[in-house]
């Protein structure tokens, strides 16, 4: 099992500006730093791990893709608890950790191409996943409407709730067929096309309201979790865990930044 | 499905975009806007001439036996233009009602504009409230008169002939007057998007044509309604796609504080939600253009989803372009609320999007 050791305390959407640091010695590279946010690290054996090989160049011209064995001496992984609480993602801290020079992907000081390739995988294959989070979602969203009771009548009969439950298929529909557009342009030109651009925006807005609106149906009783909340607390990690979702992976204000710059060709914010 | 258009669409829709741009120069849409007829009258012969009033009518009716994917690629370009003419009511709201009546499709495969009378001053206002309708049809020896009070007529002033909902003692069915005729007073009320204004038909013993006769109304109506929802979806992406482009060019030359104002993100943001907004409608735009064409089981509820996402993306896209535009996108001299104005207009017809959620909601939480 593989991490991702990408983002850093000060490194998050200035991913390039990335401080851990690797220093060639002899047939290896020694690394120290911390890495954050990393998925799976408490249990994975390896990590994609970016690092500063020169610090003098360019931002995105110092940057080294390392594969590095979590096993190693000097790494330590401790967990972060998110507002869920639920563990989820790792701090991943880097003392002298020895990696073998044969283990760099790419080439030294390449390692950018290298990481936006991985993003731009990342991102171009997630819209048929996030349809299929979705369309769960909006399921369960039925089926908590036609079962609770709101103002002396089941949600499901309630105007206003009818009125945004609709609202939240119609968007997950509008996420499904820009998908199928999305990939129609890849097929007939080998590129993702724009469309794909916007899917993780637009899941990542449409599942908060839509986990909102949940606990906006279960009304005075949404402040019960665990077992003593409705579902078993589910809607109420749904929601929770849905703010992460303009936040990882690209925030929305840097997809945002993207689009208007690259599909866009708007000028430049910075 | 498939979301690809073909060599031919692609062919269409280039040669519409050209003609449009030939035909709508900059100022020419706020000319004709403002004009007595609101439109070029020749305007609508020319695309006949063309081929593009009749695509999607089978060979033995004079058309070239395409679709109506092919007749929403040339909405969906007008609209972009902003074209003022019965395009759209004739080939969505009128032809499909004239299958059985070749002389009146030969009338508007030679240019003449034709509409449906469907709504009435005290409704209905929406389709399914149709069983309102209180015009009477009655039998005059061997034909037919109708009397009564149709309102909000897409176009009425730039056609010559409407399809008109009334009632006879079978029931529902649709009859053809002519806008001229005798015992037909047909007024254009004051409308805000100048360039499809809206008519009253007062009906009085005035002689129609009937076209389709109350056993088959309630299916045509139906199908009218499904084309005419998806064909305005799509119309309301071009709108919203111009408004994005002028949006978005205007905010790359504007400059303040010495800075192009689409570099501060603050009005980029804006400028990009709006692309979303209308590239998410287009995607529901296509899918409910397929289903109708496609005669799918989910048509009914992917042109409710269409047009309720389209309209409000149409309204959106033109507010923030407004809104990025500052003072002179408030301005009665750029072109901008024009666009608006047909925005909203396809936003209401046939009910707000809160009318056509319902109809979602129908689907998703009473079956």
């Amino acid at each position: 099992m593989w991490c991702q050791g990408f983002s850093e305390p000060g490194s998050g959407s200035d991913l390039a500006s990335l401080r851990t640091r690797a220093e060639r010695d002899g047939d290896d590279f020694v690394v120290n730093g911390q890495k954050v946010w990393s998925s799976f690290a408490h249990i994975a054996q390896h990590c994609i791990l970016m690092v500063r090989t020169d610090a003098s160049a360019p931002k995105h011209q110092g940057i080294t893709y390392l594969l590095a064995d979590m096993d190693a001496p000097g790494v330590e992984v401790r967990p972060l608890r998110p507002i869920t609480g639920d563990p989820e993602f790792n701090e991943i801290f880097f003392s002298d950790v020895r990696v073998p020079a044969a283990n760099v992907l790419g080439e030294v000081n390449g390692g950018w191409g290298v990481a936006m390739t991985t993003l731009m995988h990342e991102r171009g294959t997630l819209g048929f996943a996030l349809t299929a989070r979705l369309e769960v979602a909006v399921k369960n969203l039925v089926a908590l409407a036609k079962e609770t009771r709101t103002n002396g009548r089941l949600a499901s009969d309630d105007p206003v709730f009818r009125d945004r439950i609709a609202r939240q298929w119609i968007e997950l529909q509008e996420l499904r067929f820009t998908n199928y557009r999305a990939l129609t342009g890849l097929v007939k030109t080998g590129v993702p096309g724009p469309e794909g651009s916007i899917a993780k925006l637009h899941w990542s807005e449409s599942n908060q309201r839509l986990t909102k609106l949940a606990l906006e149906i279960l009304g005075p009783r949404a402040p019960m979790e665990g077992a003593e909340g409705p579902w078993n607390g589910y809607w109420q990690y749904q929601q929770l865990r849905s703010r992460g979702n303009t936040i990882e992976a690209g925030t929305s204000e840097v997809l945002r930044n993207i689009i208007s710059e690259r599909v866009l060709g708007l000028p430049r914010s910075r | 499905m498939d979301f690809a258009f073909s060599e031919e669409q692609q062919m269409l829709r280039d040669a519409v975009a050209s003609r449009a741009g030939d035909r709508l120069p900059e100022g020419k849409v706020a000319e004709l806007a403002t004009s007595d007829a609101g439109w070029d009258p020749g305007s609508l012969a020319e695309m006949a001439e063309l081929g593009w009033v009749t695509l999607s009518w089978p060979e033995e009716a004079g058309g070239s036996g395409m679709g109506f994917l092919e007749e929403t690629v040339v909405i969906e370009e007008l609209g972009k233009a902003l074209y003022p003419g019965p395009y759209l009511s004739s080939v969505a709201l009128a032809a499909p009602a004239l299958r059985r009546s070749p002389e009146l499709l030969g009338r508007i495969a030679a240019g003449e504009g034709a509409t449906l009378a469907w709504a009435e001053p005290e409704g209905p206002w929406t389709f399914e409230d149709l069983e309102s309708v209180g015009t009477k049809a009655a039998q005059n020896g061997g034909g037919w008169t109708l009397t009564g009070v149709k309102d909000l007529v897409p176009d009425l002033g730039a056609c010559s002939f409407a399809v008109v909902v009334a009632r006879s003692p079978e029931g529902l069915g649709l009859w053809a007057v002519d806008v001229a005729g005798a015992g037909v007073e047909a007024s254009v009320l004051p409308t805000v998007d100048a360039t499809r204004r809206l008519g009253r038909l007062t009906l009085t013993d005035a002689p129609a044509q009937l076209v389709v006769a109350p056993d088959a109304a309630g299916d045509v109506l139906r199908g009218v309604r499904l084309r005419t929802l998806a064909a305005l979806a799509i119309e309301a992406v071009g709108v919203a796609s111009t408004a994005v482009d002028l949006a978005r060019s205007y905010v790359s030359e504007r400059k303040q504080f010495e800075k192009p104002i689409g570099a501060y993100q603050a009005v980029s943001h804006q400028v990009t939600d709006s692309y979303m907004a209308v590239e998410l409608a287009r995607s529901l735009a296509y899918w409910a253009a397929w289903c109708v064409d496609q005669h799918d089981p989910q048509a009914p509820v992917a042109v409710a989803a269409a047009k309720a996402s389209a309209g409000e993306a149409a309204v959106f896209a033109c507010e923030r372009a407004i809104q990025v535009h500052g003072g002179i996108g408030f301005t009665w001299e750029h072109v901008l609320h024009r666009y608006y104005k047909r925005a909203q207009w396809i936003a209401t017809f046939e009910g707000a999007g809160s009318h056509h959620r319902e109809i979602v909601a129908q689907r998703l939480l009473d079956a």
